[in-house]
């Protein structure tokens, strides 16, 4: 008698044994894991691409270049110094470079191939320059230096960098914002996973809860229990699908240092990036413990 | 009076009632058997005692509340005064012996230290203290309903309702049972045994009957006054 007293006193009490040991929730931890993966990558897609599309526009959106297409060299020499003269004297006009002839002929190359001199064919002067000036004003602003450059030589034209590489930008951003999307979609979807998870646990377990509502349980008792258990699996889940995308993203970052295109550099991810992406698992584990919550709560509000 | 019944009728879904027109009252400290053939009704009214259905109408006062009107949040703390001996036992399958019987005590919130000595004490009393550790699907039928017993006593409840407590029992363990049951019920716990076990009525002095016969009661307690 004394021995089995001793044996029933150092028998340890799990918490949660009330209910079976083990995994509540099937597939459920997996299936979050994949889904915190590509909510992750997701959300990194949509961070760069939208600190891309900043740079971009914050790069084209005060740059011009006055293009001299004048077929005749020394007249387009002159009306180089001339509309550089006119750049300087222009308010809100800085940084004035003229595109150098060594610079036109590498970016001709591929075209035209290197044993040909830039002066021996009519390609336009180009002149690159800041023009920073109210958004109310600058297209008006844009319009007068234009007409002012045109007077001084028919053949040039002033062409503002945010007409070809705005809607480039504006795209970037739109296919950002797009990834938000896809975030909140897989929010949605992970609430919803942990919700049949809920139902499932809840049928499974229908006939303990029953036992343990009629010995006086709470509802919050009974919410307790399960919640512990769902929100660890889906802790486990989270956990996974973040180390997963994490690593991931470092490959791909490691790629695009590579690249020495400078759109896509400036697609790269932006600081605080790393400072909201590990907000992504917390935000999935809260999202599966109110969803077990409210789904138990509901279930259980169902019986007496 | 622990339990005041008014014109009780019960029915499940659309069909006919259950139970019809039930009323009589239990008084506090009294031991009640309940008889009737099987399907007169007799687990029915017992679910109504123990808070596992409300009347489809008329009123029951239990514990000096409307039970009819009470909100389902209040009803957890009504059901820790009551004990239940299942018919079917609803042993939980993962837990042993002794984590079956101290689950009433562990969802009051009595501490593991704290527990020990009534569960041991329980374990003893129904003569399953080898047997502390064992699952219910390694007890036999008569084993599990001792669980089933101790775990409906061990909160010292103010009300046991027994649902045939005796029937996977020897004689001999069905006398100790019985006898345990008084036990309780001198402490001052108000019984009600549903039971087809004529022989067992005999054995508790002073016990009242109540019989159901399709859905109806045709005897009822007598009240304290008239007794």
């Amino acid at each position: 008698m004394a021995s089995e007293t001793k044996d029933i006193a150092a028998r340890p009490y799990a918490p949660g044994a009330l209910l079976p040991q083990g995994r509540l929730t099937g597939p459920m931890p997996w299936v979050i894991a994949i889904m915190m993966f590509l909510t992750v990558l997701a959300s990194a897609a949509g961070l760069a691409l939208d600190h891309g599309a900043r740079s971009l526009s914050a790069n084209v959106s005060d740059r011009i270049t006055i293009q001299i297409a004048e077929a005749d060299g020394p007249t387009r020499s002159r009306a180089v110094s001339r509309i550089v003269a006119l750049l300087g004297a222009t308010g809100g006009v800085d940084n004035i470079t003229i595109v150098p002839e060594a610079e036109l002929s590498r970016q001709l190359a591929p075209w035209l191939g290197t044993d040909l001199k830039i002066s021996d064919i009519p390609v336009p002067a180009l002149i690159d320059a800041d023009f920073i000036a109210p958004a109310e004003e600058r297209e008006a602003r844009i319009a007068a230096l234009d007409t002012a450059a045109k007077a001084v030589n028919a053949a040039a034209r002033v062409e503002p960098h945010a007409t070809y590489l705005g809607p480039l930008a504006q795209l970037v951003g739109v296919i950002g914002w797009l990834s938000f999307g896809v975030v909140a979609l897989m929010v949605a979807a992970t609430g919803a996973v942990v919700v049949l998870a809920a139902r499932g646990a809840h049928a499974t377990h229908r006939g303990t809860i029953d036992i343990i509502h009629m010995l006086g349980a709470t509802d919050a008792q009974i919410v307790h229990l399960f919640q512990r258990r769902m929100t660890l699996d889906a802790l486990f889940g989270v956990a996974v699908g973040f180390a997963w995308a994490i690593a991931v993203i470092l490959l791909i970052g490691r790629s695009v240092a590579a690249v020495t295109s400078d759109l896509v550099q400036s697609a790269s991810l932006p600081g605080f990036a790393w400072v909201l992406l590990p907000l992504l698992p917390v935000a999935g584990v809260g999202v599966a413990w109110l969803s077990a919550r409210v789904t138990l709560r509901r279930a259980l509000q169902r019986s007496l | 009076m622990i339990v005041q019944f008014d014109n009780v009728g019960l029915r499940y879904g659309p069909g006919p009632e259950t139970l019809s027109d039930l009323s009589f009252a239990l008084d506090a400290g009294a031991f009640y058997f309940l008889t009737g053939t099987s399907g007169a009704g007799k687990t029915s009214l017992l679910k109504l005692l123990y808070l596992a259905q409300r009347p489809s109408r008329g009123a029951i006062r239990l514990f000096d509340a409307d039970i009819v009107t009470l909100p389902r949040a209040r009803l957890p703390g009504f059901r820790r005064r009551i004990g239940v001996v299942f018919q079917d036992f609803r042993l939980v399958p993962h837990l042993s012996a002794f984590d079956n019987i101290a689950l009433p005590l562990r969802i009051a919130g009595v501490s593991d230290a704290q527990l020990r000595a009534p569960v041991e004490e329980m374990l003893h009393w129904v003569g399953l203290t080898d047997r502390a550790n064992a699952f219910p699907a390694t007890l036999s039928g008569g084993e599990q309903q001792r669980v089933a017993i101790a775990r409906a006593v061990i909160g010292r409840p103010e009300l046991l309702v027994a649902d045939e407590p005796t029937g996977n029992v020897d004689n001999e363990m069905a006398t100790r049972l019985i006898t345990l049951f008084e036990a309780l019920n001198k402490l001052g716990t108000t019984i009600i045994v549903a039971t087809h076990d004529y022989d067992l009525l005999g054995k508790v002095a002073g016990a009242q009957m109540l019989r159901l016969e399709r859905g109806r009661l045709t005897e009822r307690p007598r009240p304290a006054g008239a007794r």
